[in-house]
């Protein structure tokens, strides 16, 4: 359960894309520069067939992805054959752990995933209410399961998250699903407020698009800015472009360089700038 | 079937509330107002409910005697006209519901998902009736096999929006439904179509449907003397199955067949990700989609696999997270009929009966022509819904059939087919 590391000493940009998108070789290409960019976590999405929590972007990417040959197992080698030393996180849907078991639960998949260095875990489709299981083989493994604060949780849904998160916690700026949108929501402050005494990193995504962006959001208090739509969006256009793997990766180290500063700036600007 | 367990999430292992967490609060601010209005029945909501369903929807529906089937079948067929609700389909008992609810709720607009279009148009008539806002999804694949209703929907005021990802089916069409409600579910409420999806949904959703049982169990003594040895309902997410079988199941003596639809085969293509049936208590495996644990149609890894059936009502992956349960514990027996024993129990109940039967329903039929020998000596089937949205879906898979028992299309090509 380490985590926690990555947001120490300055805000921390974690990237996201969707393994495999649009193929494997590519993909790793693109997570590895996305290392050399700044990232100091990255999300990497296996891909499920049924993505309720994700926009049109990220849909694409998952069918990309998918029709490349992307399965449970795939991704695990995926990760193992990644050059890069910053700490993974899986992202996916809780049917495709669950399923990984056969009859055994979420441990199978867990073990999986820390046997080949995944550190953390974000189940867009587990509220704490039914993460029990997942909760216990994470902790028999030593992942981290990040949970999703929304600008809707209050009270005591707040509380029972706090039960359970480790890692750090992942603040959704706005209502509804994943995708850049060209504005900072007021709703990120608001939900930065309520979590203002949780002990544990606060890392805000959903909407974030630019540098910009990200210095507001960390100028605003947040320890660490996810970005997944505007660098999937990268992969797209590259690929619909036809554009050669290298010039792809390089746009998005750019972009990941772009969004780091854009964090730095925005510690910079924090009432308190001393950390922790 | 009222219970008291608003706040018990799980029929054994199933059930649940696996969704984003934005949904969160919504579902538990829905699951105190099915405590409260619907299990207790503040402010009158069920008497409102009842007198609406009754006014509006044309409740009670009747139990009705089939000769031309009893002869045929040597068994006493009973039919439960569903078909005679207002929109002809059961769908009506659920979204009259979920509206009022979400008009008790204070809520502003209501979205939906439909398949076949019956749940749709459904919701878009109570919509309408309670002066509501509304908002449609459906597959496009969905949108071309199912114009009439497309067009109910849109009649009754309710846009229909298109969805096109995968293959434009009602698993596509719940998927974007979802992610509207995590846009706006701070004054939207979503009118989910059958007794899926989170908790409370399966529990609400089967209250609001048991009185097509509530009712039927009542008729079939008073016809009868006593209780039917079998009760049939064909199942695709399960609630007509589940409002048929709801006042039934403590009822140990009477047998309960769920009918899936097999489609073409029960033969998966795990390669392709095609199942092509979608009999998913017959065939599938435990797994969470759309907010339930539940049985689905799904790959190895647990990839959601594209479902199958002539039917669109029955055309999904998943199926209610009780219905599940209940076949786990010997309750209910799950069976199925193909695409072709559909389309001849179609054209069957059509001609002997006078009744044209969705496809949906029509399941249920083709299991009793093929078993009527195992369902004892009365039998009670569910006639969910009338066929008028399926015709055109009819004349063209009939057409590509060698059915005896279809009429003649002959007559139908000369004048260009479908295009009705």
């Amino acid at each position: 359960m380490g985590l926690e590391r990555a947001f120490a000493d300055e805000p921390a940009f974690v990237p996201y894309l969707a393994a495999g998108d649009p193929n494997y070789e590519a993909s790793l290409e693109y997570v590895e520069a996305l290392a050399r960019g700044g990232a100091d976590v990255i999300e990497l999405g296996l891909p499920f067939s049924e993505p309720i929590a994700e926009g049109k972007t990220i849909q694409n990417a998952i069918v990309r992805s998918l029709e490349a040959g992307m399965t449970p197992d795939r991704f695990f080698e995926f990760v193992e054959d990644l050059d890069v030393d910053v700490p993974l996180v899986c992202m996916t849907y809780y049917n495709l752990i669950y399923q990984y078991g056969a009859d055994e639960g979420p441990r199978p998949f867990v073990e999986k995933a820390a046997a080949v260095g995944i550190e953390g875990l974000v189940v867009p489709d587990l509220p704490a209410e039914e993460a029990g299981p997942l909760r216990r083989a994470c902790d028999e493994f030593g992942l981290d399961l990040v949970f999703i604060v929304a600008p809707t949780t209050r009270g005591d849904r707040l509380e029972r998250m706090l039960e359970q998160v480790s890692g750090y916690v992942y603040v959704q700026a706005r209502l509804g699903v994943t995708g850049a949108r060209e504005d900072v929501d007021d709703a990120t402050e608001e939900s930065l407020a309520r979590l203002s005494d949780w002990d544990v990193p606060k890392a805000v995504g959903f909407g974030i698009k630019t540098g910009d962006h990200a210095e507001r959001i960390v100028a605003a208090g947040a320890d660490g800015v996810i970005v997944g739509s505007a660098l999937v969006d990268i992969v797209a256009e590259g690929h619909e472009n036809g554009d050669s793997v290298e010039a792809v990766a390089d746009r998005l180290e750019a972009k990941a360089s772009e969004l780091k500063d854009g964090a730095l700036r925005g510690a910079s600007e924090q009432p308190q700038p001393e950390r922790t | 079937m009222s219970t008291d367990d608003a706040h018990d999430p799980k029929f054994g292992e199933y059930g649940g509330q696996y969704v984003p967490e934005a949904l969160m609060p919504a579902i538990e601010e829905l699951t105190d107002a099915y405590q409260r209005y619907v299990l207790e029945n503040e402010d009158g909501f069920m008497d409102e409910f009842r007198e609406r369903l009754a006014d509006f929807g044309g409740r009670p529906t009747p139990l009705q005697y089939a000769e031309q089937l009893s002869a045929r079948y040597d068994t006493d067929v009973y039919l439960k006209r569903e078909d005679l609700l207002h929109g002809g389909a059961h769908k009506l008992n659920n979204a009259l519901g979920q509206v009022l609810l979400a008009k008790y709720m204070g809520k502003e607009r209501i979205i939906a998902e439909t398949g076949a279009g019956q749940h749709g148009t459904a919701t878009a008539m109570a919509a309408a009736h309670l002066d509501m806002p509304c908002e449609i999804y459906m597959g496009e694949t969905d949108i071309a096999r199912q114009r009439p209703n497309v067009f109910r929907m849109r009649i009754n005021g309710s846009e229909v929006n298109p969805v096109t990802v995968g293959r434009g089916t009602l698993k596509e069409a719940i998927s974007e439904t979802m992610r509207d409600w995590a846009t706006t579910v701070e004054n939207t409420h979503y009118v989910i179509g059958s007794v899926v999806g989170p908790h409370p949904f399966p529990k609400m959703v089967r209250d609001f449907q048991a009185v097509i049982s509530e009712e039927a169990r009542e008729q079939a003594i008073e016809k009868t003397g006593g209780l039917p040895d079998s009760v049939l309902a064909c199942a695709g997410g399960g609630s007509n199955t589940m409002g048929m079988f709801a006042h039934f199941v403590d009822d140990s003596e009477v047998d309960l067949y769920a009918v899936e639809a097999g489609g073409s085969s029960l033969q998966v293509d795990e390669a392709e990700g095609v199942a092509p049936n979608s009999a998913t208590l017959s065939t599938g495996d435990e797994g969470v989609l759309h907010g339930a644990r539940t049985k689905l149609l799904q790959d190895s890894d647990g990839q959601i696999m594209e479902s199958h059936s002539v039917s669109a009502g029955l055309d999904y992956a998943g199926v209610g997270p009780e219905l599940a349960h209940l076949v786990d514990e010997d309750r209910v027996t799950p069976v199925n009929v193909d695409d072709d024993a559909a389309l001849e129990a179609f054209h069957r109940l059509s001609q002997d009966e006078g009744i044209i039967p969705a496809l949906e329903t029509a399941h249920a039929f083709g299991y009793l022509e093929q078993h009527h020998d195992e369902v004892g000596d009365t039998v009670v089937v569910n006639v969910s819904g009338r066929g008028d949205k399926d015709l055109e879906t009819v004349i063209e898979e009939t057409s590509q059939r060698d059915l005896d028992i279809a009429p003649d299309m002959s007559l139908f090509e000369r004048v260009g087919g479908g295009g009705l």
